[in-house]
């Protein structure tokens, strides 16, 4: 046995011993803690918790759904359901789902960091989560809301239910995402292990860096409409009355001057995520880095110029929904850019079809129809009779729950190894991606056919036409819950007595594969660097347990390859390669 | 006294702490006093009518003090280049929504001129709220 490989083990048993799991010990230091990785661990039992709430709000609400008329709950009751299945899963669960959970996870491991450049503000942001969700909490306790999630004026003035509580609670949460945004792009800019450029970053941090973005310049605006809101149903000052010279479709504006960006907030890190995933299990470097991050960032900017096609049936002028109609196209630039890339990445790579690529193919799919269904609904004339229909429903849980739920799916599956050491049953995993996807399918696709027949949402009870597809809808909801459910008890099992993983079990090529699973601490023994692209998978292979192998003959710089060669890079070149050792 | 302190200060504290600049009490009186002008311009000019100018000329002022108060109270002159155009960007941000706002708020009659008219006399809310109809609303039909 050679020294290096006696002090690797040697290394590799410290870690075994010591991990940010189990060190420093006790709950009050997982409380407490500054460690990013255990923040986003509460973030993601946090968000986890929500979605199980949101989701048990769908079910029944579904349920309610299946025949017109009463089935179990009340029309009062289900304007309760829908809402707050729509507050607790946009507030509660998908806005913090990717970047509070998963990013605080693993950004800074990407980064080669040992944590955020603000730990304690992190944490801070955490508890600012808790105390807002408690909020919502207490007015879903005490009563419910019954305005939707988009709490529009003036019914929201006039309701004797919790509005006041529960936009508190969102006012409050919108800080704590304010708090996230700002800590990540302070992470980005300062911390990035030498050897990192902008350029050479994992396509993830563009993706985050672009939402933190609009996190920070447009959840104030959020806070100051619900300010607003509160205002006017306490001391009626009249802003969003019309009996008092004010404009209920003000209220329109600044709402959705936050919540369109929002929906940016949602879907950006899903994108993120899967550019990471799409190069992983493709084995092939990513095809268009340089236009998918800037696509991100493009994503981010027209967010702010759109929101106004939420509006084309509310009274907002003609000349101005013109407008907005034609921005909204621009949407579709930057979006089809990632879609095309990550498809050509995936072309003559060596695929390999393990459960976070399933939520890969699965994204691909359900998100092109939810962004396709959106060129239409941006479409003034179209969108006057889909309006507010089951069609828009439809819409946007193609882009939210096929894009990034199914985004965060794979995300979790990615880095459930790295998070907790532990491996999950595959088998068990390809079965419940397969239900979700069906599951999914089920749901919603009727959901277009009977929103194009004119099924307005949110209605609680219907003519008999419509009957088969909401009941081929609710069947959808009950595939789905179960997928769910087999997915909690195989990831319940693998924490309990899985696999031991290993510290790249994807064979992936950015930092935190370099680490251990779970890793220690502070991440990384030592300070690593970056020695090789995040996608560099024709120069440099490594391993599952971390052992690094330099193709000699790879090319050194991809321009240079084109020009000897003409093609960018060149998988079967003959030649030895050799190994060499890294710690990393 | 004053101001020959503050300059001190802000000479050690330059070299200890290169970032940390010290306005002196010289510039921050000039500022104020402007500040104080420029108030009692505020108040004088309103007596005017301009017309459509009167936001104009009101928002003109209260941006330069505005200006102001962020240049040298709040050091943004002295602090890294950066941090202006981070102002910048809320900037445009804020702009970007006005603007588009305004265009809906002031196009509304582009096609039918009942969508910009007060709220016709007899309407529901006004009774619901115990309010009485402005003058000049009509019993609009459409």
């Amino acid at each position: 046995m050679t020294t290096t490989q006696a002090l690797g083990k040697v290394a590799s048993e410290l870690q075994e011993e010591r991990n940010y799991l189990n060190y420093p010990k006790g709950i009050w230091s997982w409380l407490t803690t500054v460690d990013h990785k255990r923040i986003g661990l509460m973030y993601l039992f946090s968000v986890l918790l929500f979605f199980f709430a949101g989701g048990v709000f769908a079910l029944l609400l579904r349920f309610e759904l299946i025949a017109p008329g009463k089935d179990i709950v009340g029309p009062d009751t289900y304007n309760q359901l829908f809402t707050l299945h729509g507050a607790i899963m946009v507030f509660l669960f998908i806005i913090p789902a990717i970047p509070a959970a998963l990013g605080n996870f693993i950004l800074p491991i990407m980064l080669g960091a040992k944590d955020v450049a603000f730990p304690r503000l992190n944490l801070l942001s955490f508890y600012v989560y808790v105390f807002g969700a408690s909020f919502c909490l207490y007015s879903l306790v005490t009563g419910g809301v019954d305005t939707g999630w988009t709490f529009y004026t003036p019914y929201s003035v006039e309701t004797n239910t919790n509005v006041i509580s529960m936009t508190l609670g969102v006012f409050i949460l919108g800080f704590s995402s304010i708090f996230t945004g700002m800590n990540f792009i302070v992470t980005i800019h300062r911390l990035r292990a030498p050897g990192m450029t902008w350029f050479n970053m994992p396509l993830f941090l563009w993706g985050i860096y672009a939402t933190s973005l609009i996190q920070i310049l447009a959840t104030p605006v959020l806070a100051i409409t619900l300010v607003l809101l509160i205002l006017e149903r306490v001391w009626g000052i009249g802003i969003f009355d019309p009996a008092m010279g004010g404009d209920p479709v003000l209220y329109q504006h600044f709402f959705w001057f936050y919540s369109h960006p929002a929906v940016y907030i949602m879907i950006l890190p899903g994108m993120a995520i899967i550019s990471e995933l799409i190069a992983t299990f493709s084995h092939k470097k990513i095809f268009g880095y340089v236009p998918i991050a800037f696509s991100s960032v493009a994503i981010a900017l027209v967010s702010f110029i759109v929101w106004g096609h939420h509006m084309f049936t509310s009274g907002q002028s003609d000349l101005a929904s013109m407008i907005f109609s034609f921005l909204t196209f621009l949407v579709g630039i930057p979006s089809g850019i990632k879609v095309f890339n990550w498809i050509a990445t995936m072309y003559k790579g060596s695929l390999t079809f393990q459960a976070p690529m399933l939520y890969t193919h699965a994204f691909l799919a359900l998100f092109t129809i939810g962004g396709l269904t959106g060129i239409y609904l941006g479409t003034l004339s179209v969108d006057v009779h889909l309006h507010d229909t089951y069609f828009v429903v439809a819409h946007f849980h193609y882009v939210m729950m096929g894009g990034t739920v199914m985004a965060f799916l794979g995300g979790l599956h990615y880095w459930w190894p790295k998070m907790f050491g532990k491996m999950y049953n595959e088998t068990w995993a390809t079965v419940s991606a397969a239900l979700i996807f069906i599951g999914f399918n089920v749901t919603f696709f009727p959901q277009f056919i009977m929103g194009a027949q004119g099924m307005p949402r949110r209605y609680y009870t219907y003519i008999d036409q419509y009957q088969s597809m909401h009941a081929l809808s609710t069947y959808g909801t009950w595939i789905l819950g179960v997928g769910f459910l087999i997915m909690a008890g195989y990831l319940t099992v693998s924490l309990i007595n899985g696999k031991k993983a290993t510290k790249n079990p994807w064979l992936g090529l950015t930092l935190e594969w370099t680490t251990a699973s779970p890793p220690p601490t502070e991440n990384f023994l030592g300070n690593p660097r970056q020695l090789w692209g995040p996608y560099d998978y024709d120069k440099v292979l490594m391993d599952e347990n971390g052992l690094v192998i330099f193709n000699p003959n790879a090319p050194k710089d991809d321009r240079h390859a084109k020009d000897e060669n003409g093609s960018a890079t060149s998988h079967k070149r003959d030649g030895k390669t050799t190994t060499m050792k890294q710690t990393v | 006294m004053q101001p020959t302190h503050a300059h001190a200060a802000s000479h050690q504290s330059q070299q200890s702490h290169s970032h940390h600049h010290i306005v002196p009490f010289k510039v921050n009186m000039a500022v104020g006093i402007t500040l104080l002008v420029l108030t009692a311009v505020t108040v004088w000019i309103a007596q005017f009518d301009f017309g459509a100018m009167n936001m104009i000329v009101a928002m003109t002022v209260a941006t330069v003090k505005a200006g102001l108060v962020v240049a040298y109270f709040m050091h943004l002159r002295y602090d890294n280049r950066f941090f202006f155009t981070m102002l910048l960007v809320c900037l445009i941000a804020l702009t970007v929504f006005i603007v588009f706002t305004m265009i809906d708020q002031k196009s509304r009659t582009s096609i039918y001129d009942y969508e910009m008219q007060e709220i016709r006399k007899n309407a529901k809310m006004y009774e619901k709220k115990g309010l009485t109809a402005p003058k000049d609303a009509s019993p609009a039909k459409h």
